[in-house]
């Protein structure tokens, strides 16, 4: 199991986290054409490399941060804070019906 | 058991001043403390533990170790104990699995007579045709299952799981593990090592000795050093980062742990696994390695036979030749593999009886002893990623280059004399000491927000240890004839070179064709005489075959053992004690148990609609937000406009997520200039407040909003009914409940029944007059108790979950999940005036704007069977009149008390969405019935007259 690095928490298993997935910039909803829209609600670029992605620390201190992780090597960067931009889908910790 | 006990001796485990009884299939047998079921067994001259899966052969003893493929037993209710490896207790029940009707006359050993049917790839050709008789053949190949039984009436095992974070993590408790954990632990380190045996020692243990004087100095040293040490217990798994899966049994009271380790650097020091021989009666009892025989011998002083013959090829079997003469067994031959002697095959029936080797000899016996090789066990290596290589010199497999924070030693990573092992140990524990260091420092500098760095990062160890050598050793692993391969599946040299015959070329697929490799034992004992064999039959070399890979676990894990203890938790309100003491149906919602009717639901909604009824509503999701920027977030979060919410004021809203579906509706009141309180549905309660958290934290950082979850810091109580006010009247002095002066959507803060900071909102879910109180959870209870008091004359009376969704199915109200689903767009609930497209953002605009602008989604309509008493099914389908186009289908249904007829609201395609249309419902028996669509969803009274009263 992957071992994030919380900013707030420090060290944790991936379990304790929400992963985000990939990280794109929201379209101005007033300007966006469906094309651009749905690209940021539905395509992902799953890069061989280096790749931001966001985190949620909802078994800890609940934090939204960003992750720069490579995808071959499994190395980190420094997690970046405030958030990020991968606000577009809801998150479920799970517990519901 | 006197002529199969050996005189005591050094280095023997057993107790004599212990006796112990037990039974084996019924008899009473005596063995001593510190006995293995095995060693006891065979003690008493038995022989035989059980019988082969497919063949139903006769199977005794081979490895005498954990990995023993030939000694699977039953204890007590527990199926499928290694009676090698489990330790004897006074009382055991203990029989053979895979016998019937017993072990000595196996009627199912007629399989060995009709054996070419159960040849390789048997599974997939014998039974397939014709399909009619699958019912059948499941019953035929129930029977090979070799299970034991699992008592469905024995108390539950108890399992148990920890977590730890040391920084080095030895798996083999041998002569370089040991060295390996002393050396790292006085560098510093924090240190586990976990051992599969009951005791570290390792192939010590059963040498000679000054081996085991070594043993001793390091397992004491390793202890003082205060290095933690699991015996029975094994790293069963390594994943991503050094997560390791480590399975420890033994302690008191646990039948099972799993630890969950994260390890800075894992050191595998898991030794060697004595290889068996393939040859014709290669699984017969008596046959067995020298590994096994030296084990019996020096650690539990069993004789195991009278007359042996010898096959070595290496020291091992040297030094079994030499402790078989020291307990007394006759050595009738000692055939040396290094000089080009070789064994051919062992005849007897139920055990060895002559051995006939490759020079022509037919030599009288009751053991056949081999030593021909080892296996090195690499599978963690292999869970890290490494391919190990094959040294065709030393006959055996070696780590390539695993990664930086694994590291092998030990008879694994080379040969060598004990010195030398524990120089490599040594060496190996160093360098995981420090290697250990810098991964510690690299995460606490990756999270030095957390917790401060000052110093710079170390420079990573280089791995300048001297390798250990490469011995040389003759390859052998089939004779001239054919013979067992996987004694736990019954797999034959044979099978597996029809297999190859059949054009399987890959070691994988011979694999799963022929199920080699694939029992109890994980291919520790089976996988490298499989690549031979295979790359014998094709003309190969091993390197060109390859192995099979080895994933986890390293050795089997029960299931309880993964799934642990249960945690998962129960909510309750604070009312539920009252609730069962009086008489509640309870229903799961989620996490949540709560009320679902209380005897008679319909009962319980015409006390509501006539008179008062209270219903604890706890569950509902509750958000507190303060701040001056929560109208921002409101209008970011719902989809019409918050900006003009009086103080004193509650507004329902609706939730989509960015594709425009609908996430949750709910109500939120204003309770001071920066003081709202958010209610969501009971189930999203979770999502929405991370869903508010995710888009605080990554979109708007700069607005000042501060969320705190208050779903279970408040009780919350509805109070519904005609005469609802006149009872809250009774029980609050500081909140004027007149019709002007708190109307519908309203909210205020005030005492209820003594109770201060209580909130109170007229809303009207229901359909009734009705006021939803939170109270501090504390006074739940008795805020509670204090209605159903005073409004005794008033026929107060609580209702339940069910009266509640019918009342609000009479009222048209949408359930999100229930009446929309994960396609429904907002549009679906025909609220367009809470759809603000001038509204600058909000979550998902510009995917209802598009939805709206098309008009084609699906609605959600109410709908009234023609016939009263019909209630359709949710989930019915609607479908074109005469054919069986899908139009839609009913969300919710329910006989409505109120009405006397049956009410429903479903999702329906536009087209057929217009007030007074008709519709085909299927119901499930498959009849068909109509219904019409409802000018408005609300069944009763849709002008809200009596909310607003
Ligand atoms: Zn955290």
């Amino acid at each position: 199991m992957l071992l994030v690095p919380c900013p707030v928490c420090g060290p944790k298993n991936a379990a304790e986290l929400t992963y985000r997935g990939e990280t794109h910039s929201r379209p101005d909803p007033n300007q966006a054409t469906p094309e651009e829209w749905r690209s940021y609600l539905y395509l992902r670029d799953n890069p061989a490399g280096w790749l931001r992605e966001g985190w949620f620390c909802s078994s800890g201190c609940r934090t939204f941060f960003t992750l720069e992780r490579n995808t071959t090597t499994g190395e980190l960067r420094e997690p970046l804070l405030p958030g990020n931009k991968v606000a577009g889908r809801p998150i479920s910790d799970g517990t519901e019906p | 058991m006197s002529n199969h006990r050996i005189p005591d001796a050094p280095g023997q485990l057993i107790n004599r001043d212990v006796p112990l009884t037990f039974t084996w299939n019924g008899r009473r047998l005596r063995g001593y403390e510190g006995d293995t079921i095995v060693s006891a067994l065979l003690a008493n001259g038995i022989t035989i533990t059980g019988r082969s899966m497919k063949y139903h052969r006769p199977r005794g003893p081979l490895t005498a170790d954990y990995w023993d493929p030939n000694t699977t037993v039953q204890v007590g209710d527990e199926p499928n104990v290694r009676a090698s490896h489990r330790l004897l207790r006074d009382g055991m029940n203990v029989s053979a699995q895979n016998v019937w009707p017993s072990l000595r006359f196996d009627l199912k050993s007629a399989n060995r007579l009709v054996g070419r049917f159960l040849t390789a790839g048997f599974y997939y050709k014998t039974f397939m045709k014709p399909a009619a008789l699958w019912p059948l053949y499941a019953r035929v190949l129930g029977t090979f299952a070799p299970g034991g039984v699992v008592d469905l009436d024995a108390p539950p095992p108890r399992n148990d799981k920890r977590y730890a974070h040391p920084d080095v993590v030895v798996a083999g408790g041998g002569p370089a593990g040991m060295a390996a954990a002393l050396a790292a632990a006085q560098a510093g380190a924090s240190v586990m090592l976990v051992e599969h045996e009951h005791q570290l020692g390792g192939h010590l243990c059963w040498g000679d000795d000054t081996d085991r004087a070594e043993a001793a100095r390091l397992a004491h040293a390793v202890r003082a050093a205060g290095v933690e040490v699991l015996t029975d217990a094994t790293v069963t798994g390594r994943y991503e980062d050094n997560w390791l899966a480590i399975s420890q049994r033994g302690l008191p009271g646990i039948d099972e742990r799993l630890i969950k380790a994260r390890a800075g650097v894992l050191i595998v020091a898991a030794g060697t696994i004595e290889r068996p021989y393939v040859f014709a009666g290669n699984d017969l009892p008596g046959v067995m390695t020298s590994g096994a025989v030296r084990r019996l011998i020096t650690m539990y002083g069993v004789k195991p036979g009278n007359r042996a013959v010898v096959f070595t090829a290496n020291p091992s079997g040297d030094a079994a030749v030499v402790a078989l003469e020291a307990a007394g067994v006759t050595i009738a031959a000692v055939v040396d593999g290094r000089l080009g002697g070789n064994v051919v095959a062992a005849h007897g029936r139920n055990r060895v009886r002559r051995v006939t080797l490759a020079d022509g000899r037919r030599i009288d016996s009751d053991l056949l002893i081999t030593a021909v090789g080892w296996t090195t066990p690499t599978s963690l290596l292999n869970m890290s990623g490494d391919r190990p290589v094959y040294d065709p010199e030393a006959a055996r497999f070696f780590p390539w280059c695993p990664p930086d924070n694994v590291l092998a030693t030990g008879g694994l990573a080379g040969d060598g004399t004990t010195e030398q092992l524990v120089a490599h140990g040594e060496a190996t524990g160093l360098l995981a000491a420090a290697r250990a260091g810098v991964v510690r420092h690299r995460l606490q500098h990756l999270t030095r927000r957390a917790e401060p760095v000052t110093t710079p990062e170390p420079a990573w160890p280089a791995d300048e240890r001297p390798p250990l050598p490469h011995g040389s050793h003759p390859a052998l692993f089939r004779s001239t004839t054919h013979g067992i391969v996987d004694y736990s599946e019954d797999v034959s040299s044979k099978d597996l070179v029809q297999a190859a015959d059949e054009g399987f070329d890959s070691v994988e697929l011979v694999k799963r064709f022929t199920t080699t490799t694939m029992g109890p034992s994980q291919g520790k004992l089976e996988t490298v005489n499989t690549v031979a064999v295979l790359a014998e039959a094709r003309g190969e070399t091993i390197e060109q075959v390859g192995t099979t890979v080895w994933r986890p676990p390293y050795a089997p894990i029960s299931l309880g053992a993964l799934a642990g203890r249960i945690h998962e938790p129960v909510r309750m309100s604070s009312i539920q004690p009252w609730h069962e003491a009086h008489g509640a149906q309870p229903i799961l919602a989620g996490q949540w148990i709560r009320p679902n009717h209380y005897g008679d639901p319909e009962s319980e909604v015409r006390n509501t609609r006539n008179r008062v009824g209270i219903i604890d509503i706890t569950p509902l999701g509750k958000l507190d937000l303060q701040g001056p920027d929560v109208p921002k977030l409101l209008n970011l979060l719902y989809t019409n406009s918050w900006n003009a919410l009086p103080q004193g004021a509650v507004r329902y809203g609706l939730m989509c997520a960015e594709d425009g579906v609908v996430l949750d509706d709910g109500v939120t009141g204003r309770l001071g200039p920066e003081h709202y309180l958010m209610t969501t549905t009971s189930s999203g309660a979770a999502t929405v407040w991370n869903w508010a958290e995710n888009w605080l934290q990554t979109e708007h950082p700069d607005w000042q909003v501060h969320i705190t979850p208050v779903t279970t810091g408040l009780t919350s109580i509805n109070v519904a009914g005609p005469d609802s006010r006149q009872l809250l009247e009774r029980l609050t002095n500081d909140i004027d409940l007149g019709p002007d002066a708190f109307q519908y959507m309203q909210v205020r803060t005030g005492t209820v029944a003594g109770v201060a900071n209580c909130i109170v909102w007229r809303i009207g879910f229901t359909g009734e007059l009705s006021y939803e109180v939170h109270v501090p959870s504390g006074f739940g209870l008795f805020v509670w108790e204090q209605l159903l008091v005073h409004g005794q004359d008033l026929g107060v009376a609580p209702f339940g979950l069910e009266a509640q969704r019918i009342m609000r199915l009479e009222k048209g109200h949408f359930i999100v999940g229930q009446d929309t689903d994960g396609l429904s767009k907002a549009p679906v609930t025909g609220l367009e005036t809470l759809l603000k497209v001038e509204k600058d953002d909000w979550v998902g605009k510009p995917e209802v704007v598009w939805a709206l602008s098309r008009g084609d989604g699906p609605r959600i309509v109410a709908v009234q069977p023609t016939d009263p008493t019909v209630v359709p099914e949710e989930a019915a389908q609607i479908v074109a009149a005469g054919t069986n186009q899908i139009l839609g289908r009913i969300t919710s249904s329910r006989f409505s008390p109120t009405l006397n007829r049956s009410v429903c609201l479903a999702q329906v395609h536009p087209d057929v969405a217009t007030p007074g249309t008709t519709l085909t419902i299927v119901l499930a028996n498959g009849t068909r019935t109509t219904a019409q669509v409802m000018e408005h969803h609300a069944h009763f009274d849709p002008e809200g007259s009596r909310l607003r009263g």
